[in-house]
């Protein structure tokens, strides 16, 4: 896929998600915006088949970060997976699109997550089920910064490098936001680069995780037997200035004005 | 009468298990030796992981190897496998009904020596409560075999409470063919009904001797799944006995008590009910005998409460 494509394909992925929060009036916005080019990097390189979602030997895909539900959500109906119409269903009764993904009920999940903290250690079962079983699949996992101060994470990532899941690839959304405020006011991530060499990654920081050709090169790159993170500097709200780098667009929909608006931006 | 506790007869399930489904792999948060998994480890070195002590990463990624096909058996003690692990096992196995078993052992006061923090006495009352969790908790060597693999055959999650202590293996008309959901009725009895599982069977079966003795017709039934709850065999003892004990190694919060409550209720059945079991405490260090005594939960308790309540 060209980077055009793919450009263009993280934009019209934006426009879903700011459409799919308005209509629902409820969703997270920053962190979908700001993990988009991961998952579309991730999708474009990975092996799947949207009319056969189950198929055995299918790379996997976790998003930990499960509040961002809406950018995968984008991501697998313009994969067709399912319709794209079906996105406005988003949190909606009996919906397949719940708050959070649900491998039970949406077609392309791979894991349910939500709760923060638990999808790396799905995706290390995933890459070491791949091991154990001798096949070539390969798990992507992407989890966001604030979940880092989850201690299981680093239970994951140590069992990671133990197993040497060299067929796991970890992608840090590391837009230096949360709910609360700052990673560094809420609870410091510190030397997260050495930390996460330490832990025995083979280790791409990404001056721009925004960028899909940074994205997809570092998702292209060999790991040399380890497990491969992408620890990935990104902006909260990405492509909507009055959302970028702004806390108080972590969990709220935007009223109709603010979608037209934020719209309008993400035009081609 | 032989010996053996219900975690041994576990690892050694396992072995046979694994020899026909390729699909076991086994998990443990470096409590192997203690758990009997080792049992395992050492007949299929490369089928057993062993996650370290992490056991919230251990059951998830038990979830991610089950999305894989394989059938992952998760064991640790079951304070810290289902306790620690609750929501990890809420959300990442139990709501998207993934295919991990847990078989947790140490659970229950007769753990012994390690005292309270490591007594297990809320497990069932946890587990209980997921949507879509099953609950088995055996009570001998033979009936966690066959657990096993009835869990094995199940494609969901399940609970298999697993015992320290040793306690005796079922012969002859004791011995009864293992149906997941389906209690079975060891002894039968008009006068009181005594409903329990795994190590507390055998306490209710001597009470009953005891309790014959004092010219009291006593049944006991093994309820070895306690979700689902085999209801209508519940009912049908209740009603037929009228004085209904539930004698259980776990809090009476919770527990298959309260289940057997609901029950009653529900069908309508009314009997004089009396729950034995860890009354809303802790546990602490003992020899296990030691501890059942002072619980009231070993058999001359359990036959003196039945004196004192039957009507």
């Amino acid at each position: 896929m060209s980077t055009t494509y793919l450009n263009d394909l993280c934009k019209q992925i934006r426009r879903d998600i700011v459409n799919m929060i308005a209509s629902a009036s409820s969703g997270h916005p920053g962190g979908s915006l700001s993990c988009v080019e991961l998952i579309v990097g991730a999708f474009s390189q990975m092996n799947f088949d949207a009319q056969n979602p189950a198929w055995p030997e299918r790379d996997r895909f976790v998003l930990s970060k499960g509040h961002c539900a809406p950018a995968l959500y984008a991501a697998l109906a313009r994969y067709g997976f399912f319709p794209v119409e079906e996105l406005s269903t988003l949190r909606q009764l009996h919906s397949r699109l719940q708050g959070h993904p649900d491998c039970k009920k949406c077609p392309g999940i791979d894991a349910s997550t939500g709760s923060l903290g638990q999808g790396v250690s799905v995706a290390v079962g995933m890459a070491l089920g791949a091991k154990h079983q001798r096949k070539d699949f390969k798990v992507y996992v992407v989890t966001g910064d604030g979940e880092l101060q989850e201690g299981q994470v680093w239970e994951a990532f140590m069992a990671a490098s133990h197993y040497g899941l060299d067929n796991l690839t970890v992608m840090i959304d590391w837009n230096g936001l949360q709910i609360d405020g700052t990673n560094d006011q809420v609870m410091s991530l510190g030397a997260l680069p050495d930390k996460l060499r330490a832990f025995g990654f083979e280790l791409i920081e990404l001056s721009d995780g925004n960028d899909i050709e940074q994205v997809v090169a570092a998702i292209k790159a060999p790991c040399n037997g380890k497990p491969k993170c992408i620890l990935a500097h990104t902006t909260k709200g990405k492509g909507v200035s009055f959302m970028e780098n702004n806390v108080g667009w972590h969990g709220k929909a935007p009223d109709n004005e603010q979608r037209l608006k934020a719209l309008a931006e993400l035009e081609d | 009468m032989e010996m053996k506790a219900t975690r041994r007869a576990y690892g050694e399930a396992l072995i046979e298990l694994a020899k026909c489904d390729p699909r076991v792999v086994v998990l443990d948060a470096d409590l192997a030796h203690a758990t009997f998994t080792t049992l395992f480890r050492d007949a299929f070195p490369e089928r057993h992981y062993n996650m370290g002590i992490a056991e919230a990463n251990m059951v998830d990624a038990a979830a991610g190897m089950s999305g894989t096909g394989l059938v992952p058996f998760c064991s640790t003690f079951a304070i810290f496998g289902t306790g620690r692990v609750y929501e990890q096992i809420r959300n990442c196995i139990a709501y998207p009904q993934l295919n991990v078993k847990l078989a947790m052992t140490h659970a229950g006061i007769s753990v012994g020596e390690d005292g309270g923090s490591h007594q297990s006495v809320e497990d069932i009352a946890l587990m209980r409560v997921i949507p879509n969790m099953t609950v088995i908790c055996p009570a001998d060597a033979n009936e966690t075999h066959d657990a096993v693999f009835a869990a094995a055959e199940l494609n969901g999650p399940v609970y298999i409470r697993l015992a320290r202590a040793e306690t005796p293996v079922f012969e002859d008309e004791l011995k009864k063919p293992f149906q997941l959901g389906r209690a079975n009725v060891l002894r039968e009895g008009k006068d009181a009904v005594i409903f329990s599982y795994g190590i507390m069977v055998n306490e209710s079966l001597k009470a009953a001797d005891m309790l014959a003795g004092n010219g009291v017709s006593a049944a006991v039934v093994n309820v070895h799944t306690i979700k689902p709850l085999d209801t209508a065999c519940v009912l049908e003892y209740a009603a037929q006995c009228r004085n209904v004990f539930v004698a259980e190694e776990h809090s009476v919060i919770g527990g298959l008590g309260e289940a057997i409550a609901a029950a009653l209720l529900e069908g309508g059945v009314h009997a004089r009910f009396t729950r034995i079991g860890v009354q809303d405490r802790f546990g602490q260090s003992g020899k296990p005998a030691e501890l059942l005594r002072e619980y009231g939960l070993d058999a001359a308790s359990i036959a003196d409460k039945v004196l004192s309540k039957i009507v």
